[in-house]
């Protein structure tokens, strides 16, 4: 399926249902990752249970250094 | 003790955490520092290079808070969505809100400040905002609730300590709330003054990681906010005009 992805568009495998496996095939270090999904922040919880489909826009961010 | 929102500090310094020549130089600045408060922004994850070392693995987060700014929103509306998400990571409640209302000096936006403030604590968080060493802006921002207040001493990353330091006085003695020196520190001589003027903590970066060797300036800053904390608290004497002997002025032997 296709998403949008920080502004990308990223083509992934038909498996990826949710969110948490969304960051798990991206192998990004989930403790730090912040989700928003369709303009939807999802909280850490919630991850699991928050279902992907194709045209999603998502947005995966995290703190960084800054002042 | 500082105390920001109920919560309590040993250190009145925070640290930014942006700029830093490398990860482990950061974590030894930080340590030193004894800072319980760092700064970060949040920004995009890139998917497609995710090896790198990320700083908060190499933190005690059971020691530290963590503070994250809005930096990078230019409305009130821009802001709390970056405080939301910095929120969703679970790991804190405290935002710092930086709105930039102009881009070549990097000052803040009063008006979206205010109101960014004003949505930000009706929502539950722990507000900090940017402002300038504007008295009145000070004043309004505690007025919102926020629950410290961090005025600039000259704009970020100049280096050029405290400018005006009667308006910072001013800020100091009407606030009921911590004021916060945070922008514009460039030597420990600005963050003594910043204490010794009364502000309740320093908030600095880039004197610290930019210093030629920013884990020993971690350290001068750290002693520098004790010893101007000190001195505010042991009332420094007044100043004069005119000479006044140290040593008496009776029981000449000439």
């Amino acid at each position: 399926m296709n998403l949008r992805i920080n502004g990308e568009n990223v083509h992934i495998p038909e498996t990826i249902t949710t969110v948490t496996m969304l960051v798990e095939h991206f192998k990004l270090k989930s403790p730090f990752v912040i989700v928003e999904h369709n303009h939807q922040i999802i909280e850490r919880d919630l991850h699991a249970a928050t279902r992907i489909a194709d045209g999603d826009v998502i947005e995966l961010v995290q703190f960084v250094g800054g002042g | 003790m500082l105390n920001i929102g109920g919560k309590t500090f040993k250190s009145r310094l925070l640290l930014g955490t942006g700029k830093f020549p490398d990860i482990q130089t950061q974590k030894a600045a930080v340590e030193i520092s004894e800072s319980e408060i760092l700064t970060f922004a949040v920004r995009r994850m890139n998917i497609h290079e995710t090896k790198e070392p990320h700083f908060l693995e190499e933190l005690n987060l059971d020691k530290m808070s963590l503070l994250p700014n809005t930096a990078g929103a230019k409305t009130a509306e821009e802001a709390v969505r970056i405080a939301r998400l910095a929120r969703a990571s679970g790991l804190c409640d405290m935002i710092k809100v930086e709105i930039i209302g102009c881009d070549k000096t990097l000052l803040p936006d009063p008006v979206e400040t205010l109101k960014a403030t004003e949505a930000l604590v009706k929502e539950g968080f722990i507000v900090l905002p940017y402002t300038s060493d504007d008295v009145v802006q000070a004043k309004r921002l505690e007025e919102a609730g926020a629950h410290a207040v961090m005025p600039g001493g000259s704009p970020i990353g100049t280096g050029l300590g405290i400018v005006n330091p009667l308006n910072l006085r001013y800020i100091i003695e009407q606030a009921n709330v911590p004021i916060i020196v945070d922008s514009g520190i460039g030597s420990p001589a600005d963050a003594a003054l910043a204490m010794e003027l009364g502000s309740d903590a320093v908030l600095l970066n880039t004197a610290v990681s930019e210093a030629k060797d920013p884990v020993k300036m971690a350290e001068a800053m750290k002693l520098a906010v004790q010893a101007g904390r000190l001195g505010y608290e042991a009332g420094r004497m007044p100043k004069r005009n005119t000479a006044s002997a140290s040593s008496p002025v009776k029981g000449l032997s000439v």
